[in-house]
């Protein structure tokens, strides 16, 4: 004997579907993390010589307990870090101030020159993090901005549109981020 | 003219609801595909600094965070603290907090930990140093301070 089919109603069905969304948007959160990576240094055995650099190699960038920045012995505004970041790393004019390059060959690349410079940051332990990462941004966008310039004259493309992983390694080769962070100096308190 | 004519005695048939469940769960889906979970419950304030030149944390599972900021709140203080996890914490539990994070993962992936650092812009640079110098010790070179995106100036 067939037995009439019973509808089943789902009329509920969307409460229960708007339960869960309502769950998942309260526990969920949209930001995604955004951030400038860095790598460490590892820890220097105390007995370690200091290696010799040549002081034209060394971008000295200082950042007081009052935010103030100094760079090379120049109190320096922050808005122009990045313009003499970019000037000693690439030293278009060859100036004997600036840092030295020497000629590397890099596969795909061929032979460029690759900076010996070396961008030292030091900060006081009472100078602000917004401070820091602003320094921190600035010496990056230097860095990414020469990064674009070889990429654009190599490749035709800025660094971060390049998909070969190749040639963008290459690129990273030729233009290393270098920054060094020096230990901080307990100069102005907490 | 007829034709506009009222039918009368005809009811109006009852809208089918059923459909109604699949939009919302594809919206569910949808949400669940672009957002995050939240990691932990905030103790402190964290207004991260803008900056322009930011990357995006790859492999959400391989980073741990440290959070440092001024406490929400007042009662816990204005000085700034460390949280880690649900906790508050002080610099010197960073390195077995670092030590059960590697427990946590894989073998393989434990060298590609990521340490997201999410301060707040008014702290001092101390205490940041300080976790830094932690880090250091314990081996976790990765690290990632976390920003805001700064729009761009139209040039």
């Amino acid at each position: 004997m067939a037995r009439p089919s019973v509808e089943i109603n789902s009329g509920s069905m969307a409460d229960i579907s708007f339960l869960l969304l309502t769950f998942f948007l309260l526990t969920s959160s949209i930001d995604t993390d955004l951030g400038i990576l860095r790598k460490l240094p590892p820890p220097v055995p105390p007995d370690t010589d200091v290696p010799e650099i040549n002081k034209r190699n060394v971008l000295n960038v200082l950042v007081n307990k009052y935010d103030q920045l100094m760079v090379s012995g120049k109190p320096t505004d922050i808005n122009s870090l990045k313009q003499v970041a970019k000037d000693f790393l690439s030293n278009p004019t060859n100036s004997p101030d600036l840092s030295e390059s020497k000629i590397i060959d890099i596969p795909n690349l061929g032979k460029v020159p690759v900076t010996k410079g070396i961008i030292s940051l030091k900060n006081d332990r009472g100078t602000s993090y917004e401070m820091y990462i602003k320094v921190q941004d600035e010496l990056t966008a230097a860095v990414n901005e020469l990064r674009d310039q070889l990429s654009k004259e190599k490749f035709g493309v800025p660094f971060a549109k390049l998909t070969n992983v190749d040639y963008s390694d290459a690129i990273s080769t030729a233009v290393p981020v270098a920054i060094s962070e020096a230990e901080p100096e307990n100069i102005g308190g907490k | 003219m007829a034709r506009f004519k009222k039918e009368g005695g005809k009811s109006v048939p009852g809208i089918n609801t059923g459909s109604m469940s699949d939009i919302i769960f594809m919206f569910l889906f949808f949400f669940m595909v672009i957002t995050t979970m939240r990691e932990a419950t905030l103790l402190v304030k964290i207004k991260p600094p803008m900056a322009g030149e930011v990357q995006k944390l790859e492999k959400k599972s391989l980073v741990s965070f440290i959070y440092v900021g001024p406490p929400i709140r007042i009662q816990y203080g204005t000085e700034t603290r460390i949280q880690l996890n649900d906790r508050f914490a002080t610099v010197a539990d960073i390195q077995e907090f670092i030590a059960r994070e590697r427990e946590a993962r894989d073998e393989a992936d434990r060298k590609l930990l990521t340490t997201s650092l999410k301060v707040d812009g008014i702290v001092r640079m101390g205490v940041v140093t300080d976790i830094k110098q932690e880090l250091r010790k314990i081996g976790a070179f990765k690290i990632n301070y976390s920003t805001r995106k700064k729009v761009k100036n139209l040039e």
